[in-house]
């Protein structure tokens, strides 16, 4: 089944992407924009029964997919 | 001087704990505690505790070490700063100046390598170009737990990276790498960061906030909730499974350090008809806005007023607490001149950086935190600073604990495991990860030189550089281990032309609190003292780590020595690459106790010295970690192919190999120089013995004209450069 995992650095983390996505894009013109944060989306597919699934998902992320000292993770599985 | 009118000031907001247990909590001990409250005269609130436990951490304070630490001859007649500032600053001639410093990052790089070590070599910097010099150079000494530990490989690949990637995005060239494994370092890594920066003598800046109402500006990235309370952590020793309970993770951008680096320069330079338009400025590092505040109002004896709610963030709604005690990254403290705010802005605005007046100048010795309208925190800078505690804490004599010998099937296996062992295997996949050459000031590098040489700008002049420090010596006798560090720094600048002018160390210990420990760190800086008295080399600046304990079993002492030494002509310091045909030759003296002859060791430098800037010496290496195998084989691996050395008369074949008690050095020398080096090592009263020469495919000992073994280069070549990269795929070896 597909699944995705969502990565993106804790809220108080300091994100220099962000921070220089929101500035090209202030720079573009868009003034209203503040607090960009960029994070990643991982689109997988794996076999097994959802639950199961999601555990796996969750290994992998603490283990490869994110760093848990500095990110958070979301596991979505569809269907 | 009066205590604050307790009654404007916020209370204790968690009722449930009493002052002295978020005191506690905090890292202050009870003691300390009374003593907070003594020098305020009344119960400190929340944000003052927070000011008094960084401030009186042993990061910021050096209480257990202060008192040893004045031992340390600190002047000299080239020596502009010494320990006490920012970086120290030594004089090189022609009007220029080099500051430099060495800092720890031991405990952040153990939880988040990356990130860790990234923001260590963006802190030191920092403390750099704070002083108004432009950083040319870093260096970095790392020290893991043993190639097997499960997290030896991540922990590794993690700290290479992170520097690599703050250094190269930076432009600062890293050009020395020290890295050793050992077991004791298992769950306490060291990241040991240098960096070393030019100025013009004449114009170097300091952390000072002076004269009554001037304006106290905030410069560089916002602040966020990042690594608070960092310093306190630094100061406490880990438990195992405690890793997962740690405050947020400080993150570096160094492409924002390189702005804040440009701005600053910029600042420095401008309105010079006017006397400039900064009085001081300070680095926001460990303890962050508190340590800047308390420490430049400290030096000044004035007292700063601070509005917090100016204090320019990333996050919403921080509290006082939180903005005292951030530690976010690349920002600094400035005062200005009163009247050049504008100017100073416009500066900071071109390079897209944050520039706020956050507070004044004031000359009652107080630092006045003010949010929404109210004080929130009224401290004397000087009690908090300068007057932090100071301990003499016990101490005992250290336990000699030498490594045992590896003992080993015949010489030959025992020669060729040890020159493969993680210790003393070339660190070429380390320094590839480094941007050596940035700057194109980079003569030479730790990679294929005994000590890294880098221009000075403008200049016929070199800086020579190397930081290194033998764990094990230290444990095994931690004064001998001490002097053995600055040894080494000295004969390796020595060895490329370069006269040792100054030193910086960081001196990484475990718990102060164990007498056994102190006393290592105590013998530690008697061990410096002594080799920097008779080798003339001032320690202008430095560092200590204490608490590198895991569940009370302590590191290596491991006082690292960064010592810097200058070329007058850099043309005259670089050689030829040595050719096969060359001569190879060994000169000092044999071992002789494990205490090795600082007398000898000054000479020994000398003639190293002058045998380079003579055009004699073409390659050198002192024989020091590893004894004479390795220095042979160092040299072969410089070269590129092989050599037939026979072995000097210092007594049985395995012991003139493995040694590490001799004062000597192994030199390449053309051979139609080799009777005036002779002369000249003769004049010098420096024993010489010629051991063989350069050339084949085949690295060849003898001893008393029998070969006692002969190993083929292109498989010697190849296992040496196996070893960390083996490391860092996480196999055994």
């Amino acid at each position: 089944m597909r699944a995705r995992v969502i990565v993106r650095l804790k809220p108080a983390v300091l994100d220099p992407q962000g921070e220089a996505v929101e500035r090209a894009l202030r720079g573009l013109g868009f003034s209203g924009v503040k607090n960009v944060r960029v994070g990643k989306l991982v689109e997988l597919e794996v076999a097994g029964d959802a639950g199961l699934v999601k555990a796996e998902l969750a290994a992998m992320a603490d283990k490869l997919l994110a760093n848990p000292v500095i990110e958070d993770y979301q596991v979505e599985v569809a269907g | 001087m009066s205590a604050a009118t307790g009654s404007t000031l916020a209370r204790l907001q968690d009722t449930d704990l009493s002052a002295v247990e978020h005191a506690r909590d905090m890292g202050l001990d009870d003691a300390e505690y009374q003593r907070a409250q003594q020098v305020l005269g009344r119960v400190p609130n929340k944000v003052e505790l927070g000011c008094f436990a960084a401030m009186w951490s042993e990061h910021c304070s050096y209480k257990s070490s202060r008192v040893h630490l004045r031992r340390l001859p600190t002047t000299g007649p080239r020596v502009l700063v010494g320990p006490g500032e920012n970086a120290g600053v030594v004089d090189v001639g022609e009007g220029w100046a080099v500051a430099f410093k060495v800092e720890s990052h031991n405990h952040p790089s153990y939880i988040e390598p990356y990130q860790g070590a990234a923001t260590g070599v963006g802190g030191i910097l920092r403390d750099v170009f704070t002083m108004g010099a432009r950083p040319i150079a870093a260096m970095n000494l790392l020290r893991f737990g043993r190639p097997e530990h499960p997290k030896t490989a991540a922990l590794l690949a993690g700290v290479v990276k992170g520097i690599g990637g703050y250094g190269n995005c930076f432009g600062v060239p890293t050009v020395y790498s020290s890295t050793d494994f050992d077991a004791r370092y298992d769950g306490n890594i060291l990241v040991n960061a240098f960096a070393l920066g030019v100025l013009r003598a004449d114009a170097i800046w300091k952390g000072t906030a002076s004269g009554v109402g001037n304006p106290v500006m905030y410069v560089g990235a916002k602040t966020g909730r990042d690594g608070i309370h960092g310093a306190t952590m630094a100061s406490d020793s880990f438990s195992e499974g405690e890793e997962q309970e740690r405050p947020t993770v400080q993150v570096g951008d160094p492409f924002k350090e390189k702005l804040l680096m440009e701005a600053c320069m910029e600042l420095f330079a401008a309105a010079p008809e006017q006397g400039g338009l900064l009085v001081g400025i300070q680095d926001m590092g460990a303890a962050g806005l508190t340590s800047s505040c308390f420490e430049m109002a400290s030096r000044a004896g004035s007292g700063v007023r601070i509005d917090l709610d100016r204090v320019p963030t990333r996050e919403q709604s921080m509290s006082a607490y939180e903005l005292m005690l951030s530690e976010s990254q690349e920002r600094m403290l400035l005062v200005a001149k009163r009247g050049c705010e504008d100017a100073v802005r416009a500066i900071f605005s071109t390079w897209d950086l944050d520039c706020v007046t956050i507070g004044t100048v004031t000359d009652d010795g107080m630092v006045r935190l003010v949010k929404g309208g109210v004080e929130v925190a009224v401290l004397p800078a000087r009690e908090l600073a300068d007057d932090a505690p100071r301990y003499e804490r016990p101490f005992a004599a250290p336990p000699a604990s030498p490594a045992p010998a590896p003992t080993w099937s015949s010489i030959e296996i025992g020669a060729r495991a040890h020159v493969c062992s993680p210790a003393l295997a070339p660190k070429s996949w380390i320094y590839r990860r480094y941007d050596r050459e940035v700057g194109a000031g980079t003569l030479l590098d730790g990679s294929n030189a005994a000590a890294a040489l880098v221009r000075i700008p403008h200049t016929q002049r070199a800086v020579a550089m190397a930081l290194c420090c033998v764990g094990r010596w230290c444990s095994a006798d931690p004064r001998e281990g001490a002097r053995r560090a600055l040894i080494e720094g000295v004969l390796r600048t020595s060895c490329v032309g370069a006269l040792p002018i100054g030193a910086t160390d960081c001196l990484n210990y475990g718990n102060p609190r164990v007498p056994e420990v102190m006393g290592s760190l105590v013998e530690g800086i008697e061990g410096i003292r002594e080799a920097c008295l008779a080798l003339d080399v001032p320690v202008v600046s430095g560092n200590v780590s204490l608490y590198n304990s895991t569940d009370e079993r302590a590191i290596h002492p491991t006082p690292a020595v960064g010592v810097v030494g200058l070329v007058e002509d850099f043309a005259k310091a670089l050689a030829r690459p040595a050719r096969a045909g060359d001569t190879m030759a060994v000169i000092g003296w044999p071992p002789a106790g494990p205490t090795l002859d600082l007398g000898r060791v000054r000479r020994l430098g000398e003639l190293l010295r002058a045998m380079r800037l003579e055009g004699e010496s073409l390659e050198a290496q002192p024989v020091m970690e590893g004894g004479l195998v390795s220095t042979l084989v160092e040299l072969a691996r410089r070269f590129g192919g092989g050599l037939f050395a026979s072995l000097p008369s210092w007594g049985d074949a395995a012991s003139t190999l493995h040694s590490e008690e001799a004062v000597a050095a192994a030199v390449v020398l053309p051979p139609e120089r080799l009777q005036e080096a002779h002369q000249r090592a003769r004049v010098a009263d420096v024993p010489f013995e010629v051991l063989g020469a350069l050339g084949g495919h085949h690295f060849v000992v003898a001893a008393e004209g029998a070969p006692l073994f002969e190993w083929a280069t292109e498989a010697l070549f190849a296992d040496l450069e196996a070893v960390i990269p083996r490391i860092v795929r996480g196999e055994r070896a």
